[in-house]
Formats: structure tokens, sequence, C-alpha cells
């Protein structure tokens, strides 16, 4: 399995570069993986964004779609893409370390 | 990662339910994934952007062997009506949202959405009559220009 590396941790990671492990995720990386993301400062926006992702998914096991965020973050749809403009449910939660969200809506 | 598709441009040219939300579905679930997503609305799929018609988009009772509704029933006043509730409902159920909701949502993904000029000229539609998401009647030349250097889907 691919392994990446952030702030001096090695992570495994799948073929798209979501952590395969949760736990091994620190608050440190997330500004690492965001960069590699093209995100640049993660501001307390987009930290609203992953920290729910990582409730989420620790509550439900999965992480939610866009259509989800857009409910219940407190971020509305407009915003998620000013934020993560390469697709928010996809790079908030690669940047919570969490699996990528599935789901069609 | 080895190919990628970076932009999608989906042609809705159906005005029933079913025809409309495939597309939808397929343009928002584009931008999830980060790729750029426009709508073109030609024919009977303008309904979908249409101010008084918009809300009003029903499942096809009629000729839709998919159904599994005999024709003759099919037929009757207020299938279509009946059908179209069911479906909304079960829709509901797994949280897919209404069309005028659904498109109000891809609007704000930053898809692009766009009316056919040919359509608009033959129903004598005007940009007023479609809804505000709308960024402009176009051409299909200037369809082109916008697909161009990604997927054209047809739907």
């Amino acid at each position: 399995m691919p392994t990446a590396t952030y702030g001096g941790h090695t992570v495994t990671v799948n073929d798209e570069g979501f952590l395969t492990d949760p736990s091994q995720w620190t608050q440190e990386m997330a500004a690492q993986i965001a960069s590699a993301e093209g995100i640049d400062e993660l501001t307390p926006r987009h930290w609203q964004v992953i920290s729910f992702m990582r409730a989420e998914f620790q509550a439900k096991g999965t992480g939610p779609t866009v259509r989800v965020l857009g409910k219940t973050s407190g971020v509305s749809v407009k915003e998620l893409y000013q934020l993560f403009p390469h697709g928010p449910a996809k790079t908030a939660a690669k940047i919570a370390g969490i699996p990528k969200p599935r789901g069609c809506i | 990662m080895s190919e990628t598709i970076e932009k999608v441009s989906i042609i809705v040219s159906k005005g029933s339910l079913e025809g409309i939300y495939p597309a939808l579905i397929m343009a928002n679930g584009a931008r999830a994934e980060g790729i750029e997503a426009n709508l073109f609305f030609t024919f009977f799929g303008l309904d979908a952007i249409t101010k008084r018609r918009h809300e009003h988009i029903k499942v096809a009772t009629v000729g839709n062997p998919g159904l599994h509704v005999a024709t003759l029933i099919g037929g009757l006043p207020g299938m279509p009506g009946l059908m179209t509730g069911y479906m909304e409902r079960k829709m509901a159920k797994l949280d897919i949202p209404p069309i005028p909701e659904f498109i109000e949502m891809i609007s704000d993904t930053g898809a692009g959405l766009y009316g056919c000029q040919a359509s608009c000229d033959l129903f004598g539609i005007a940009k007023d009559d479609l809804i505000d998401q709308v960024q402009g009647i176009i051409t299909v030349g200037e369809f082109y220009a916008l697909a161009a250097g990604g997927q054209i889907i047809f739907t």
C-alpha cells in the first residue's frame, strides 16, 4: 500500500491519496494535505467543514456528501465550493484524513 | 492516476422527470469530483429551467415500458400526477432534492446553465421566462465553444 509523509509522520494512503486509517491523522497534517490539494491556508471556515467531516465519520462510519454538508455543516453549497474548489466533500475528506464519501447526490 | 475527465457538457433534451434527473445527477456529481460542468437545455428539456414549468415536471406514464404500467392505464387522467407523486416521495426519502432545488444547488456548485437558442425561438421563450440561475441563451456554436476540450453527454 502506498504511503505519504506529512510533518514527519508516515501514513498509509490509497491510490487517490486518502488516508486508509483515520486514526493516523493529526491536526498538524491537515495543513500539509491541504497545500498538496492546492489550498494554501486553512481558515476557520475550512476547519468548520473539516471538523464536521470527522465528527460525521466518527458517528456514522462514512463522510457526508456535498448535499449533506450544505444542509447540515453550517456552510452553504456555494461557500463550500469557494473553500474547496476541486470538490468540497472529496477534498475536505482527504484533508480530514477520512475515506472519500460515497454517494451520488 | 491515469486519465481523468476535466470538463463535461451535458445536454438535456427531454422534459420528463426521468429525462431530467440523470443529467442533473451527473452534473452535480461532476462538480463534486472537481470536474467543470455545463448544462445545456434544449427542446423539452427547457421545461427544467422554465419558471412556470420547472415545479411541474412529470414522469412519463405513457410510452415508458420501464414503468411497467399498461399504456391504457398510464393514459388515464391523473396518472402522471399520481406516479410523479409516488416517485417524488421515494426520492425525498433518499434526500434527492426536487428539481427546482436541485438546479439551484447545481448552480451554487459553479456549474453553468444555458438555454438553447433554437429551442427558445421555437417555443417563444425569452431569458425572463427562464429561472434566474440560467446564465444565458446560447447558440449551438457557442455551446461547442463552451464544451471545447471536454466530454459531451447527450440525455
